[in-house]
């Protein structure tokens, strides 16, 4: 057996890239080239010359007992070097973000389909695949719980789960969790007269379907075992620490001995929050001594991560006849699945935001988490607001009918802005122009209709090159919705980042190395990196250094909060080495140091220029800081207020689309989206955002649903699960706002989520128009639209 | 079994290839050529293209077998040297790289797509480039920053033939 090495083919390196961009700048990514090259090493691309593969047996059942596992017949196959139960996990048996409940491999009890059960390592993916089908698993197989609402009448029936779980130190927020029933987490928000009445009333149920994160890169990385007993994990994910406190439990290490870094990621989405592969390749790389790589192929990767919440919510809402909100009165049911995940956090934002961006005098909400053994849901992109902005949506559409009001009328006269209560009792205080935002997309001017009959393009008719149409039955219909989410993490979470910042002269030329741990996924959070060190230091050079646990918790890339909470840190740590090269430089010069700043290289006043190589001479100077944003409240658990959430997100989208009303085919004509976005730190990657969230928030709205029946996933696949292709994609139209967050560095905004929100919702609006139909359920499918 | 192909110019000869084997694995594993990825396995996300004797085409629905003597190109072999593919450039100026694990498989269908019509005298139409590229997945840019690319890099590539 070769001594491993920790250097893998496809450990990360430090990435600088072309060069140049400030805060405000279209800046390169610095791992662009190596991306366009095809050298940019994601997880399934990391490899040893000793490495074995790692492939996991999942339960087929969505519910069972485990009578026995017998391993012998695997691992008599040749080539297999190690096969592990729940017996081998030498720490805790589970593991969770915000509640230990999910098993790293199953105990006694499997509670949904693709549950792992086992694990095998061998030479050869294809011998671990074999021999992981000769695992033979005795099980007694149960009757499933799969649906919420059924979990939750029986709240102290408790069949998925039996044992109480631990709240682990992980716990995003003070939640009020429920491990003795089905019930992971209920939301109430409380403001005004429970009792208020109004002249008009609308009420509607809607449901929305199961969303997967479909990033392309599948769940992946490589586990090293380390000569000092620990363990190296290369691995594509979103928050690289609270992996490694995971792992920790798990392996009964301390952090010192599980070193993770982050592998290149393809897209994560949410996706990547929960462990998957990590826990299971360590295991197998500590048991058998060698470096284990497992990558997930498709159908496992649906297996293998958590998915969006599926949603079935009761809305009513009434207003004066005027048109002025009066209440809004809403429960709202999130499947959570087998296993808790991030549900508590996804319950509040639903519940806490769940009435959109509007004032209303008086709320009464009430939000619910279930455990059932469906697949677990936790984290996507918009988290809790995708799933209620479908509902609010349609009931402003819904309530403007039946008023006699245009739509974007009535959103713009109860619509939030700055000053304006929350249903929790904060105050929006920061630009919020919700009216704005709907008055830009009503001024663009609309697209053309297409040429019908003879003069068709099948090419722009629903159906396309089916031709299924030339324009015969096609009508067109104009929505829109407004998107309203929180930034960062809420309800009390200490949410901080850290950023280790170091500037030194190497080989004579000013270089800054910035460090931190902060998960890159696509977003751009490296270029964002470069362009603040650039700014703050006056510095062209900037070297990011690989993401791993040597710097300190960066916070997890997810709620639209890296460039904010990281942009932060890095932009403190340089002001604090900035502070102390400005002070090197007053001490050599004699100038007083509040009239010396950084620029081009150098340390500049009126009438002095001096190179930083002569101010730092050999030395580096360094800085690592940890950066909090202003703190949040748990919210009351009765009545659902508090300062809960540090700050929000708006966007606003129009959707045409044209449809085929004999046939339910359509075609989403174009998109338009604004979006208030307070700072574009990168302009290019903010655009690249709101095209990007767009389109998956179209896809939800018309394609996308992970089918589960009877606890069973019925699509684990990209031929039967859909996502936008560039033909279903439209054009698109996008205006950008900057009105500063006064609170946020530079005054920006996160920006990921908020496309994603109001995308779905703007399409379904227009379908409504179009078909004149109430289309309550997403994704709208073709017998929607023709009622067969 | 012995796999004998040429990749990107360059004469390959592997021993101990697994019938099962997709071309992809072959280039990833066993070529030291991961740039061509796997995100679906299927043939449904495109990720995976490469050229087989000049024609796109998804390297897991390709048995390992079948690229015996022929000749394969991935997005490893598209620049010359140090230099990027006008391509390549393309979508980094255009902002179309996010995670970029669509990449390596846009980029060689474009490739294709860009060559094609410009052998033909014309830059591709929109609706062509959508009908070209209908076969490769992206989850992060909603393609229109991709559409940019395959535009600029159409027009540069005009531009360059002149």
């Amino acid at each position: 057996m070769s001594t491993p090495t920790r250097s893998p083919s496809g450990a990360p390196s430090h990435l600088t890239g072309p060069g140049g961009g400030r805060v405000g700048d279209d800046a390169a990514r610095p791992d662009g080239v190596l991306k366009v090259r095809g050298e940019f090493a994601y997880g399934s691309d990391l490899w040893m010359d000793d490495m074995l593969w790692g492939v996991t047996l999942r339960s087929p059942h969505p519910y069972a007992r485990i009578r026995s596992v017998d391993v012998g017949p695997a691992l008599a196959v040749p080539g297999v070097h190690a096969v592990l139960t729940s017996d081998d996990v030498p720490g805790s048996k589970t593991y969770g973000l915000e509640l230990a409940d999910q098993p790293v491999l199953a105990v006694d009890v499997v509670r949904y389909q693709g549950e792992p059960v086992a694990l095998v390592a061998a030479d050869h993916p294809e011998t671990a695949r074999r021999a992981a089908a000769r695992i033979a698993v005795d099980y007694e197989v149960w009757e499933p719980v799969t649906d919420a609402r059924e979990a939750l009448g029986h709240p102290h029936w408790n069949r998925v789960h039996e044992t109480e779980a631990p709240v682990t130190e992980l716990s995003r927020e003070s939640a009020h969790l429920h491990p003795e029933g089905n019930l992971v987490r209920h939301v109430k928000v409380r403001k005004g007269d429970p009792d208020a009445t109004a002249d008009v009333v609308v009420v509607g149920e809607y449901e929305v379907g199961m969303q997967d994160q479909a990033f392309l890169g599948p769940e992946s990385g490589l586990a090293v075992p380390a000569e000092d007993g620990g363990v190296e994990l290369y691995v594509a994910t979103q928050w690289l620490h609270v992996d490694q406190r995971q792992i920790c439990a798990a392996l009964g290490m301390p952090p010192e001995r599980v070193r993770l870094t982050l592998a290149g990621v393809g897209g994560a989405f949410g996706g990547r929050e929960d462990l998957s592969m990590h826990v299971h390749a360590c295991l197998l790389a500590l048991h058998t001594g060698r470096p284990v790589k497992m990558s997930y192929n498709r159908e496992e990767s649906f297996f293998g991560h958590v998915h969006r919440h599926p949603a079935t919510m009761r809305y009513e809402h009434g207003a004066t006849r005027d048109g002025d909100l009066v209440y809004v009165r809403a429960q709202i049911y999130l499947d959570g699945g087998a296993y808790a995940s991030s549900t508590p956090a996804v319950v509040g934002n639903a519940g806490t935001m769940g009435i959109g961006p509007y004032v209303v005098p008086n709320v009464h909400v009430d939000c619910y988490g279930a455990y059932t053994n469906n697949p677990p849901c936790g984290a996507m992109r918009g988290f809790g607001s995708v799933q209620t902005a479908f509902a609010y949506e349609a009931q402003m559409d819904a309530l403007a009918a039946e008023l006699g009001m245009d739509p974007v009328e009535l959103r713009c006269r109860n619509a939030m802005e700055q000053g304006s209560p929350t249903p929790t009792g904060q105050v929006v205080d920061s630009p919020a122009p919700v009216a704005e935002l709907l008055r830009r997309l009503q001024a663009m001017p609309l697209p053309p209709s297409p040429a019908t009959g003879a003069d068709a393009d099948l090419r722009d008719m629903p159906g396309g090159v089916s031709n299924t149409t030339h324009g015969e039955g096609v009508r067109r219909g104009v929505g829109y919705a407004v998107a309203y989410k929180n930034v960062a993490f809420s309800e009390g979470f200490d949410d901080h980042s850290t950023a280790r910042v170091r500037l030194e002269v190497v080989g004579g030329e000013p270089t800054v190395t910035v460090h931190t741990a902060a998960a890159e996924v696509g977003q751009g959070l490296v270029t964002v990196e470069q362009q603040i060190a650039r700014t703050e230091l006056g510095v062209d050079r900037v070297v990011v250094a690989p993401k791993d646990t040597a710097v300190g918790s960066a916070g997890s890339t997810s709620a639209s909060r890296q460039t904010y909470v990281t942009g932060g840190a890095v932009k403190a740590a340089c002001e604090a080495v900035r502070a102390r090269v400005l002070e090197r430089a007053a001490a050599l010069t004699g100038w007083p140091v509040g009239d010396l700043r950084l620029f081009d290289g150098a340390v500049v006043a009126e009438g002095l220029q001096l190179p930083l190589a002569e101010v730092l001479g050999d030395d580096a100077v360094e800085e690592t800081l940890e950066w909090r944003h202003r703190p949040t409240e748990a919210l009351d658990p009765e009545t659902g207020q508090g300062f809960a959430h540090v700050q929000y997100a708006f966007a606003a989208h129009r959707a045409v689309v044209d449809v085929d009303t004999e046939l339910g085919l359509l075609k989403v004509v174009e998109m338009a989206c604004t979006q208030d976005v307070g700072k574009a730190i990168n302009p290019q990657a903010v655009v690249g955002q709101i095209q990007g969230g767009t389109a998956q928030g179209l896809g939800l709205a018309v394609m996308e649903e992970v089918l589960v029946r009877d606890g069973r996933v019925r699509n684990p696949s990209f031929t039967d699960y859909l996502i936008p292709t560039v033909l279903d994609m439209p054009p698109m139209r996008i205006e950008v706002l900057e009105y500063a967050d006064p609170h946020a560095p530079y005054g920006l905004r996160g920006v990921g989520e908020a496309p994603n929100i109001s995308s779905g919702p703007a399409v379904l609006a227009a379908i409504r128009q179009a078909t004149g139909l109430p289309l309550t359920r997403v994704p709208v499918r073709p017998e929607h639209i023709t009622r067969t | 079994m012995r796999l004998t192909c040429t990749v990107n110019g360059t004469e390959q000869l592997v021993d101990d290839v697994w019938e099962g084997e997709s071309l992809l694995y072959v280039l990833r594993e066993r070529m030291g050529l991961p740039g061509s990825k796997n995100a679906c396995e299927q043939g449904e996300c495109g990720s995976c293209t490469v050229y087989l004797d000049g024609l796109p085409v998804c390297a897991c629905l390709v048995a390992a077998g079948q690229a015996e003597g022929r000749e394969v190109g991935t997005v490893e072999g598209l620049a010359a040297g140090g230099e990027l593919h006008p391509v390549q450039q393309a979508f980094l100026d255009a902002g179309a790289v996010q995670c970029g694990f669509c990449t390596p498989g846009l980029l060689v269908a474009t490739d294709d797509l860009v060559g094609r019509a410009l052998a033909e005298g014309r830059r591709p139409a929109d609706a062509e480039i959508r009908e070209a590229l209908a076969g490769n997945l992206c989850r992060c840019t909603g393609y229109e920053k991709v559409l940019d690319a395959v535009r600029l890099a159409a027009d540069r590539m005009a531009e360059e033939a002149r």
